[in-house]
């Protein structure tokens, strides 16, 4: 019965987004589009890399690494499986589907073992070593694809076909995955590994007084939030036709870590907000030029000023409109969560 | 026979020798204190116990096996529940939350089951809350269930600290000064909650405290420490009038009208 109900709601939710899909399509214009399917990448990234740095309090600042191991994993298996896949099903939108899908697996999956071994000794030790290692990290990633002449080296990465990768990426894509992805996080967090992991951030030594198991949870939340940048990755390479080295420099970690401290560290709901901001506000103030970023650092310094905890703090958006004090003891919701 | 058992014990920070040869065993069930002037090696002799620090020699038996060296989640997990003397709740958790992080042992389902909310992990969840709140009626702080803990005043917090190590299911209960801050009313229901662990729960507790009316009132055996080595062990009788000790509190030259009780 429970998963006949989860069915049907997975179902619906995939419906209402391609119903999304095509209002999106026929309202807006190529541009307007384009910033959406951005604004979708980003909320990935924001929700995941909130994973690591607002909920367990470990501070990667090189996110832009694993986007772009994702981004060319994607691309590299997306190409690669193209022939087999539309030798065995033919052309069509179910073949493409089948390809993009396990393209951006794959790419979560180097993303993910590649968090696993940035993680794993840098972990270990309580502190600021991650923040360091990731910093060197982004940037071995990035000079490694600058010279790795079987992608294309610092041109980029653009697949055997002349015109570019396929361009997969659409607003149904970006949307289930951010959906999933939301879903999957949230259910994480507010979980006992969830707490487990908030209590490494509060208080490490406390945690593990209370028998957690701090590194192998933390390298565990930090490999998911690296494959978490690596769909981010895989849907970014599908949309642009390629991918080239340029776009994972150091000022997208950046961006990133703007999108979850505007929003408020710790909170899913701030992640989801912060990468919707940083995608629009930079899109409306084109117009002025050389001065956008000008205004954008002074917007994200009145923030700052106005609520250093970002928007939300560590609250997420639906707990503004519960009671102020839910009733003890709270004993978990027995509703169960869409999608997953 | 001992539930814990510290034989010749040596911590030793560059050229300070924090814990000298220090040696006692607590028996089970009972309530233990330890003394000692500040900087003693109190806290040092407890984080040495629970894994902070590995000791340069001897051994910590706990239930027969030699624990030192391990980690302190190892220890914590065969049963072994502290608090600390400057408060280490997780602050921007609840009340209850600060509790449940502790039930590792009672949440064995895996993440995999917590993403997709299975029959099991709801099961275990609802368990652990459960347990949390009859832990949290103990310490008295039920009604707090749902507050931000650190919003609660300081001899809350540090009854909840107590709570949160309950989760464990500890059998051996370290208490690293629960009565600083705490007013005289708030220390005497501490007495009785102490007591309450031992006598209900079958806890065997030791106790790191400055407050002489808790440590004379619910110790069983008072060992004392000063500048690293034991100086005495006893009765609280024993210990109010043992010369070295009154030495070690008041100096030498104090005469009589110690009052330590």
């Amino acid at each position: 019965m429970r998963a006949l109900i989860r069915i049907a709601i997975t179902g619906a939710v995939l419906l209402a987004i391609l119903a999304l899909q095509l209002a999106v399509q026929a309202a807006f214009t190529e541009y307007v589009q384009r910033i959406v399917l951005l604004a979708g990448i980003n909320v990935i990234l924001a929700v995941g890399l909130n994973l690591i740095n607002g909920t367990t309090g470990q501070f990667s600042i090189g996110h832009a690494g694993f986007m772009a191991v994702g981004a060319y994993g994607a691309a590299f298996v997306g190409v690669k499986l193209a022939t087999p896949v539309h030798a065995a099903l033919g052309p069509g939108v179910l073949a493409d589907a089948l390809i993009f899908n396990l393209a951006l697996l794959a790419g979560a999956l180097f993303a993910g073992v590649s968090g696993l071994i940035v993680g794993m000794p840098s972990l270990r030790l309580r502190g600021d070593y991650l923040a360091v290692v990731t910093l060197g990290f982004g940037e071995i990633i990035r000079i490694l694809f600058n010279n790795a002449t079987f992608l294309g080296s610092a041109t980029g990465y653009f697949g055997d076909d002349p015109s570019g990768l396929p361009a997969y990426t659409n607003f149904f894509w970006v949307f289930a995955w951010a959906v999933a992805i939301i879903a999957v996080t949230h259910n994480l967090t507010f979980s006992q590994t969830g707490r487990s992991l908030t209590a490494i951030r509060e208080d490490e030594i406390a945690a593990e007084a209370m028998a957690t198991p701090t590194t192998r949870l933390k390298v565990t939340a930090f490999a998911i939030s690296a494959a978490t940048a690596g769909i981010a990755g895989g849907l970014f390479a599908h949309m642009q036709a390629g991918v080239r080295p340029e776009d994972f420099r150091f000022e997208k970690s950046i961006d990133m870590i703007v999108m979850i401290i505007v929003g408020g560290l710790g909170s899913i709901s701030g992640a989801i907000l912060g990468g919707i901001f940083v995608a629009v506000s930079l899109e409306l103030m084109r117009d002025l030029q050389q001065y956008r970023l000008v205004l954008y650092a002074l917007l994200l310094i009145v923030i700052m000023i106005v609520r250093p905890e970002g928007v939300l703090g560590t609250r997420e958006l639906h707990h503004l409109f519960r009671r102020k004090k839910p009733a003890p003891p709270s004993p978990p919701s027995a509703t169960p969560t869409e999608g997953a | 026979m001992s539930l814990l058992e510290l034989r010749a014990v040596d911590k030793i920070f560059g050229g300070l020798h924090a814990v000298r040869g220090v040696s006692f065993g607590v028996e089970k069930g009972s309530i233990f204190g330890l003394i000692g002037p500040n900087g003693a090696g109190k806290t040092t002799l407890f984080n040495v116990i629970t894994g902070v620090y590995t000791p340069e020699h001897g051994e910590i038996r706990f239930a027969g096996e030699n624990i030192a060296g391990l980690k302190p989640a190892v220890i914590a997990e065969r049963g072994v529940a502290r608090t600390f003397q400057n408060i280490r709740i997780f602050r921007t958790m609840t009340v209850a939350e600060n509790v449940m992080v502790a039930g590792h042992h009672l949440h064995k389902a895996s993440i995999a089951s917590a993403v997709l909310r299975t029959r099991a992990y709801e099961r275990d969840e609802t368990a652990l809350a459960k347990r949390a709140h009859e832990l949290l009626e103990i310490l008295g702080l039920a009604e707090l269930a749902g507050e931000v803990a650190g919003s609660l005043p300081y001899g809350s917090q540090r009854r909840l600290e107590i709570a949160r190590g309950l989760m464990l299911s500890p059998q051996l209960l370290l208490l690293d000064e629960p009565a600083a801050g705490m007013n005289s009313q708030e220390a005497r229901t501490l007495n009785e909650q102490i007591r309450f662990l031992r006598d209900q729960l079958g806890l065997t507790v030791i106790l790191v405290e400055h407050n002489m009316a808790v440590v004379m009132n619910v110790c069983e055996t008072i060992h004392v420490v000063d500048h690293g080595e034991t100086i005495a062990q006893g009765t609280p009788a024993e210990i109010k009038t043992h010369p070295r000790v009154l030495a070690a509190y008041l100096g030498e030259e104090t005469p009589e009208g110690a009052d330590l009780a």
